[in-house]
């Protein structure tokens, strides 16, 4: 019997099982942000034990947060900064070189196929987009982890996707997840790994592919994970030059991670996105998805572009190409968040910041901001936010407010419009 | 070991998220504590009224998917800075199911069935649970009417309750 991506990756780093179905593995690497880590190292000093089993595998930033906006903001930005100083940990990221986490570490090249990692974070299966078993943990585990370069979890059993068919103008990966999401339902891969397959998958960027692993955890997945392929490579290959002799080898040499064609799966879902539409959610949950035809008109007080799912290079693109020579409507607040310093660079030498500001956008510094109502961008009691982020829980970006889920397309078509819209790219195409 | 039981607050929902248990917002707190009084604030749930129905309750019985969401273990916290060490659903979420376990918590999970028939005999009656977990049994209380429910525990839960949680449990060992 064949192996999957996941079962690959847990056979190489078992360290112990301490019962069955439970393995302790050897982790690769080890990441930090400033909410959910503070209190792990206050409670290892406490416990005596502040220490890290290697400063080279623990990668932090602050992220959430940032500046900080108070005084308990401040110290847990202070408490993580001390103690990375403390450890000797080389890759921190402080203001002025800090991006969201999950779009940060993979564009750092710290993420590679085959490796283990995990994060106090719940949008770490984002990293399962270059073949690597990626997991959030509680602060617990991130404790552990970071003192003993260990965690204990579930032998993975996993759903495979299979999206099949060709992407219509104007449908993204957002759109593609969020209609797997609302086929399996939030709790329909609880405790399983989703493995994202298919033509569609290997046609995708890196970026689509981080969006769709990263909402992984929205159907309660431990991981998403993509077969590392030639895509892979050429996203890496700057960090990896002098490690093969040519990107055709490193290809060669990551395929060991692909899933064997025998391999067992708890679950096989195959799904035809050829005729998919533009997606968007309308509920407190990820998986109340409709067609956001079903959706225009209703009206918009905020619309964020940006996060750890959609404040990526690609994202910013296509959101400017909706956005470009027009303004947003009068009653909208437009709030983009370029998801790290490089993609904000990137962005302003491309024109997409000018088109943004010129639309009536307002942009903020890399930071999750307004996705979880922590810093910047939070909603009134009442008000309606179309937002590229990955969850739309009650109270979410602030108390009363409702968060629609969707593309960056839809996101700046419904900025424009002042109210849920389709994007003139899907419309064009569609007539 | 921690005591696990005393007086249940039903929730009678699925997927009751982390938001919900303990919002964002208070993410800013670096002490347990601290998030006491904010348990359940954002619970959108029917007649739910967080400060007076959580008062007094040591354990909560709930339905499927509990702690969806965020990696956030402030959401076990705020339930034992409530004095509630006990959750009893149909389902749990990976993370908040491990987060318990890791801080020496007890989650328990129970067939669909006879979640319902906890809610239909005990729900609305000022009902209590004693969890014995040497003994692997569930006591259930109320006015004239009691239960005994078996469950069941991985030696490896069993051993994270036992040493307290995972961070002394895996320095000895690894």
């Amino acid at each position: 019997m064949g192996k999957t991506t996941a079962e690959k990756i847990f056979d190489a780093h078992k360290v112990d099982s301490p019962c069955d179905g439970v393995h302790v593995i050897r982790l690769d690497k080890v990441f930090c942000h400033e909410i959910t880590t503070p209190v792990a190292i206050n409670d290892l000093v406490r416990r005596g034990k502040d220490r890290v089993f290697d400063p080279d595998r623990i990668k932090v930033v602050i992220d959430h947060v940032t500046p900080a906006k108070d005084s308990k903001t401040a110290e847990q930005g202070k408490i993580l900064r001390d103690w990375a100083r403390r450890r000797e940990i080389a890759d921190f990221f402080d203001i002025g070189r800090n991006g969201v986490c999950h779009a940060l570490f993979p564009e750092q090249g710290f993420v590679r196929p085959g490796e283990t990692i995990i994060m106090g974070d719940s949008h770490t299966c984002t990293h399962g987009a270059f073949g690597a078993f990626a997991a959030g943990v509680g602060t617990t585990d991130l404790e552990v982890g970071i003192l003993k370069g260990v965690c204990a979890l579930e032998y993975p059993r996993t759903i495979k996707i299979v999206l099949n068919g060709r992407l219509p103008a104007g449908v993204f990966a957002k759109d593609v997840i969020l209609a797997v999401i609302a086929e399996l339902t939030v709790n329909g891969a609880t405790n399983r790994v989703m493995e994202f397959t298919g033509e569609v998958v290997d046609a995708l960027s890196m970026d689509a592919r981080m969006t769709l692993c990263n909402m992984a955890v929205e159907a309660g997945a431990t991981c998403g994970i993509c077969y590392p392929d030639a895509t892979t490579v050429a996203y890496l290959w700057p960090f990896i030059k002098n490690e093969f002799a040519s990107p055709e080898a490193a290809v060669t040499a990551y395929r060991r991670w692909v899933s064997d064609p025998d391999a067992a799966y708890d679950r096989v879902l195959e799904m035809d996105v050829s005729r998919l539409v533009p997606q968007i959610t309308d509920g407190y949950k990820p998986d109340c998805v409709k067609p956001v035809s079903e959706m225009t008109g209703r009206p918009v007080d905020q619309v964020y572009i940006g996060s750890c799912t959609n404040g990526r290079l690609e994202d910013l693109r296509l959101a400017a190409d909706v956005l470009k020579g027009k303004t947003i409507s009068d009653s909208v607040r437009g709030i983009v968040s370029p998801a790290t310093p490089t993609i904000y660079r990137q962005a302003l030498q491309e024109g997409i910041i000018q088109v943004f500001m010129e639309a009536g956008f307002c942009v903020t510094n890399p930071t999750c901001g307004a996705c979880l109502g922590m810093s910047n961008g939070v909603l009134a009691p009442g008000e309606v936010c179309v937002s590229t982020t990955n969850r739309n829980f009650n109270g979410r970006m602030g108390k009363g407010g409702m968060v629609h889920l969707a593309s960056p397309a839809t996101a700046a078509a419904s900025a424009l419009a002042g109210h849920i819209e389709n994007s003139i790219l899907y419309r064009q195409e569609s007539r | 070991m921690k005591a696990f039981g005393g007086k249940i607050l039903f929730l009678d929902r699925d997927d009751i998220n982390t938001d919900e248990i303990i919002p964002a917002r208070y993410l800013t707190e670096v002490d347990k504590q601290a998030m006491a009084p904010y348990l359940f604030e954002d619970l959108s749930l029917a007649g739910f009224n967080p400060p007076t129905d959580i008062s007094g309750k040591a354990a909560v019985v709930t339905r499927t998917n509990f702690g969806c969401g965020s990696s956030r273990e402030h959401a076990p916290w705020a339930l034992e800075v409530n004095q509630i060490h006990l959750v009893i659903a149909s389902g749990f979420s990976r993370i908040f199911r491990q987060n318990m376990f890791n801080c020496g918590m007890l989650a328990v999970q129970l067939p669909p069935e006879t979640i319902d028939r906890i809610f239909a005999t005990f729900a609305g009656r000022d009902a209590t649970v004693r969890a014995d977990v040497v003994n692997s049994k569930l006591i259930f209380e109320a006015a004239g009417r009691n239960e005994t429910i078996l469950f069941s525990l991985t030696p490896f839960d069993r051993a994270l309750i036992e040493a307290g949680g995972w961070v002394e449990y895996a320095d000895a060992r690894y």
